[in-house]
């Protein structure tokens, strides 16, 4: 089971420029993987195509062997799961509670199971005190967790994140663990699109790198990490933590600061 | 230094709420400082921010309590025209600052200035200028709602610039942008610095603060919890006390307290840190 990106290339419709130009990758059920790369890169667009938000020009993408281009939108949805970077462009009921259970309701499931995964959802992404308020009166970074509450109660077998630390403060980056060790525990596939690299470091496995519209490297988080030559190319610098150690000549390769206070001690 | 901006006992409550967004507000902005103004989400950061530029209460309207003085004239007597030419104020959501009305990124930025009834030839000479200044010369004939997160964000950051005002606030600059957009942003805030502006800005990347303010004012639950130099606030037990974010560097330092070896000082930035760590890896060496 995984979602199959072969040789893919797409171009916005009524743009001529390509956004992404024959890339390929695929994420295994259970993965946790994250992509990096500057703003432009094409990470975003690969992972819409993913969530069949749009098709691709050229190549394809399997979803556990299924076509998408055979697919709608709607009928991919409950298998890969997409949390919007903006949550104001995916956001479009006027309660919190209709919003999570959209999905839900349209594909008919028991009363009893709705209530069950809205609950959970509310619970694991830490809702609970905004449930009453009109979701665009949630302040921002907590209006991020309602989108990941509607994916969360949809359950898909992969899940996206798109930069899911931004504007978030402790408390939510505390949150969002919540939510990644909730999603590990269920088996999802977790894959983000994130500028934040110690998240990256400190909750994926694999990193791919994007740069100029296609992959340039793809492998273990420790390995690529330390590929200086490739983080350049990609205009991304590695964790603060990496980049002390490398600069005072510690030759392990550091990705947090535990593990960094422990090569100093 | 002068003081440009004076907050006196200031509390204040957004219409329909019960509880105030920010209480006892006290502190003094001098001319030419650049502040950061940190803390956790609805704690107040935007809120401060809002209070300068008038928009609380005068937009927004609830109840203000105590005096917020602007160049030394009460909030409350300026009128919002010259107001908003003294103090620029880049929003948080960068498209809820673009107006909506224009249809170039070029009579985006200019929209100010056109207000202001600016000379032609000198708007477009000041539009072309800030626009390279923040990188969006290439989109100057786009529409400004058709820009990604982080192109909106350069926008909406000069159109404001353009406006040449004193006193810059700026909430969540880098947000919407990747580490390299977010490193722009900053040197831009240099910049302005270098030019004897007042720079205020609200923003959770406390690293990159560290490196380029001179105050922080830490806000929690509507109240200073902290203010003062970089080095003294962000090295202050009582910002993690209160769910405020600190510096890898200081992070770091208390890990090293902890385990019994603790620096000689509390580094704040990371250069600090790899000074520090090397002084300690040579004085390892020489059998010291």
């Amino acid at each position: 089971m995984a979602i199959e990106v072969k040789n893919i290339t797409f171009s916005y419709p009524g743009s001529l420029a390509t956004a992404v130009e024959n890339v390929s990758m695929t994420i295994e059920k259970g993965e946790r993987v994250a992509i990096i790369g500057q703003n432009g890169a094409g990470k975003s667009t690969t992972v819409k195509l993913m969530n069949n938000i749009y098709k691709p020009s050229k190549g394809t993408i399997l979803v556990d062997g299924i076509d998408t281009k055979e697919r709608t939108t709607a009928q991919i949805a409950p298998h890969v799961g997409y949390v919007f970077q903006n949550p104001n462009d995916q956001i479009f009921n006027d309660d919190v509670v209709k919003e999570i259970e959209y999905v839900l309701r349209y594909r008919k499931l028991p009363e009893e199971e709705i209530r069950k995964r809205r609950e959970e959802a509310i619970d694991v992404t830490g809702i609970r005190p905004y449930v009453e308020m009109h979701p665009f009166d949630i302040p921002l970074p907590i209006r991020k967790f309602l989108t990941i509450a509607v994916v969360v109660a949809v359950s898909p077998d992969y899940v996206i994140l798109d930069e899911p630390t931004a504007g978030q403060d402790l408390w939510g980056c505390a949150q969002l663990k919540t939510v990644m060790d909730y999603l590990q525990q269920k088996g999802k596939a977790v894959l983000t699109i994130s500028h934040d690299m110690e998240y990256v470091a400190e909750n994926f496995d694999r990193v791919i790198v994007m740069a100029h519209k296609n992959v340039i490297a793809d492998g273990e988080k420790r390995d690529i990490l330390y590929r200086m030559d490739t983080l350049r190319e990609a205009h991304v610098k590695p964790p603060l933590s990496a980049q002390i150690a490398q600069a005072v000549g510690i030759r392990d390769k550091i990705l947090n600061l535990k593990e960094l206070s422990a090569a100093i001690l | 230094m002068g003081v440009c901006i004076e907050f006196q006992d200031v509390s204040y409550a957004y219409p329909l709420t019960k509880k105030a967004a920010v209480r006892h507000l006290n502190c003094r902005l001098e001319t030419g400082k650049c502040y950061g103004v940190i803390g956790p989400n609805a704690g107040g950061k935007t809120t401060f921010c809002n209070l300068m530029r008038g928009l609380c209460p005068n937009f927004y309207g609830g109840i203000l309590k105590g005096t917020v003085l602007i160049h030394g004239k009460n909030l409350l007597e300026w009128e919002d025209e010259e107001l908003s030419v003294q103090i620029g104020y880049v929003f948080q959501d960068p498209f809820a600052q673009v107006s909506g009305i224009k249809e170039t990124v070029f009579e985006e930025i200019g929209m100010g200035l056109e207000n202001l009834g600016v000379e032609a030839e000198e708007m477009i000479a000041r539009i072309v200028e800030i626009a390279k200044m923040v990188h969006v010369d290439t989109l100057l004939q786009k529409n400004p709602l058709a820009l990604s997160g982080g192109q909106c964000q350069r926008v909406a950051f000069a159109s404001i610039l353009a406006l040449d005002s004193d006193i810059i606030v700026i909430d969540e600059p880098t947000s919407q942008l990747d580490p390299e957009a977010g490193s722009d942003v900053f040197e831009i805030i240099d910049m302005l610095k270098k030019q004897g502006k007042t720079v205020i800005i609200a923003e959770h990347k406390v690293d990159l603060l560290a490196e380029y303010c001179d105050e922080i004012i830490a806000i929690a639950g509507g109240s200073i919890v902290a203010k003062g130099p970089v080095k003294e606030v962000l090295s202050d037990p009582v910002l993690p006390e209160n769910g405020v974010r600190i510096p890898q560097a200081v992070s770091l330092a208390r890990e090293l307290w902890q385990a019994g070896k603790p620096f000689r000082e509390i580094p704040v930035t990371m250069q600090e840190a790899i000074g520090l760590i090397k002084e300690r890896r040579e004085g390892r060496a020489d059998g010291n």
